[in-house]
């Protein structure tokens, strides 16, 4: 499910005293199946961006195609609900919406609300414990006796079992430590690529930005700076310090590399594993 | 440096109905005006000897000493106004409905008179590069503008001891960068004691002192540069290692010659250079 957002404008509290801009001008593409990073500073409208992808928000000016529907400003807009079952979002910490007595019901919250039958529930919330690679007798277990880490799983458990088509993953791992980070960005990827999910990640991390995605939008004080592939983005540092991001230390370290060097490498390489590789192959042409 | 802040003595804690015990007899000191970070992996313990410091649970086994006292239900409240805590999520600590309110929140409590606490509202905010948001609501600010905020509220209160748990875990990394400097300056020009809980190695590697957690006990600890020879230990520690570390590992595997792991890029790209590419 392809969605579009078309000149997209958003104002907090718009009509009263506290009204002011988030975002303005606001158009890229998420193409079905692809992983697309959202990068920006903090406070540059990333999260007022992504509350627009299941409407959540509605544009006060400017039009979304989400699949199907067109959500445009100034119209009421009615049946929400299916929008909402294919966009599935984790917000930060979605640990903290966990509330029922066992993982299980928990899981079954979400699939029963949209007409799913208690059996068929219970055997989503099966394969969804599965997918994020959780054991299936915590099914059975209340959600507040896990670890942080395993919580965080229950709760995307829970947004999978809606069997949505697109992902949007708002800071999916922070507040997880790096083992803990690098297996759930590694689920997502997975599920991108076996389960035909589109995924939309929301995050400062440049190189989970550069490992991960298809394609980057950065946005910057409520605008969109540039989108591209990111071997594009990171090819060109200096347009990402301009807007106060960081870039990737793989690309700071081969910059380091190509200074030394006194000319740049073959490519812009995304991460670690590749630079190294870059370099060793270098090492095995000279000598 | 030399003075003992904190004192804890053979703590246990178990949490009710778990197997295990999530702080298992656990010893150290904090001293006065140092930076002391503690890592560990997710359930290693940290956040919950971060809660038997003020107070939030009291330890099944041993002591927990502040300022000379063990920290009992009668002094919680006395030993809260000198160690101020941050937490992972500002969301949980927000009272005020600006951005200002919420900052005097805890001096309004603690009876602080009207004028010095104008002062203070607007000289911590300051300090977190959040005077543009005074009259803005909490819950309308960014993840790490929040966080921002929160710090400036336990910074308003003056505390001698101020404990950030992943409280910069939401910011991007100049927005981290910025508090931690806030924070750092604090440190050093104020003598305020910091307690760093954090899995990020990069920022317990500008600590005087780290402790390393895992599995409810203390594994080690020592000062950033030892920790890091542990090198690929603090993989199985669920720990990640800096860049610079991680690179010099895989540019060995890939077959290039170095003598030792290095901590900084600019040493790894030299010795990298002279070792495998100047002919």
């Amino acid at each position: 499910m392809d969605i579009k957002l078309q000149d997209v404008e958003y104002r907090y509290a718009a009509g009263t005293p506290f009204e002011r801009p988030a975002i303005a001008d606001v158009s890229f593409h998420i193409p079905s199946g692809q992983y697309v990073a959202i990068i920006g500073h903090t406070g540059s409208g990333k999260s007022t961006v992504l509350q627009h992808l299941n409407v959540l928000l509605k544009p006060l000016k400017g039009e979304i195609e989400i699949g199907s529907r067109t959500i445009a400003a100034g119209r009421k807009e009615k049946n929400l609900k299916e929008i909402r079952r294919r966009v599935g979002i984790v917000f930060q910490f979605p640990e903290h919406q966990l509330f029922e007595e066992t993982v299980e019901k928990d899981i079954c919250f979400g699939p029963m609300n949209f007409g799913v039958t208690e059996n068929d529930a219970k055997k989503r919330a099966l394969e969804a414990v599965r997918l994020v690679g959780l054991p299936e007798d915590i099914l059975k277990k209340s959600p507040f006796d896990l670890s942080g880490g395993q919580m965080r799983r229950v709760a995307i458990a829970g947004v999978l079992a809606m069997k949505p088509d697109v992902l949007v993953l708002d800071e999916p791992t922070a507040g997880l430590d790096p083992r803990g980070r690098q297996d759930i960005m590694n689920m997502f990827t997975g599920l991108q690529k076996t389960n035909g999910l589109t995924c939309v990640l929301v995050t400062h991390s440049m190189e989970d930005a550069a490992r991960y995605a298809d394609k980057i939008v950065i946005m910057h004080k409520g605008r969109v700076h540039r989108t591209g592939t990111p071997r594009d983005i990171f090819r060109d540092a200096d347009s990402l310090t301009s807007v106060g991001l960081d870039i990737p230390e793989t690309v700071r370290f081969q910059q380091l590399f190509e200074k030394r060097l006194g000319r740049p490498l073959e490519k812009v390489c995304l991460t670690p594993e590749e630079l190294a590789a870059e370099i060793g192959k270098l090492r095995g042409e000279i000598s | 440096m030399n003075t003992i802040v904190i004192s804890i003595k053979g703590v246990s804690y178990q949490y009710p109905e778990q197997e295990s015990l999530a702080l298992n007899n656990v010893s150290l000191d904090v001293y006065k005006g140092e930076w002391l970070a503690i890592v560990g992996h997710n359930g290693s313990g940290k956040s919950t000897l971060a809660k038997m410091l003020n107070g939030l649970h009291y330890p099944s086994k041993g002591t927990v000493m502040i300022g000379g006292y063990a920290l009992n239900e009668e002094n919680v409240w006395s030993i809260r106004e000198k160690l101020g805590m941050v937490f992972q999520n500002p969301d949980n600590q927000f009272v005020g409905t600006t951005v200002q309110d919420d900052v005097a929140f805890g001096l309004e409590n603690n009876g602080v008179e009207h004028g010095v606490m104008q002062e203070r509202v607007f000289a911590s905010l300051e300090k977190v590069g959040m005077t543009a948001f005074l009259n803005q609501e909490p819950h309308h600010l960014s993840g790490g503008q929040k966080q921002r905020v929160a710090i400036a509220g336990v910074i308003a209160l003056r505390p001698d001891i101020i404990l950030l748990d992943e409280a910069t875990s939401m910011l991007d990394p100049l927005g981290r960068e910025e508090v931690m400097n806030t924070v750092r300056e604090l440190n050093e020009k104020e003598g305020l004691t910091v307690i760093s809980i954090t899995h990020d190695l990069e920022e317990a590697a500008k600590a005087d002192r780290v402790i390393v957690l895992n599995e409810g006990r203390l594994y080690t600890e020592g000062t950033p540069q030892s920790i890091f020879q542990l090198d690929r230990e603090l993989l199985n520690l669920g720990l990640g290692v800096p860049f610079a570390v991680q690179m010099s590992q895989l540019l060995a595997d890939a077959g290039l010659q170095l003598s030792q792991r290095h901590f900084n890029e600019e040493e790894l790209v030299s010795e990298l250079w002279t070792l495998n590419f100047k002919m």
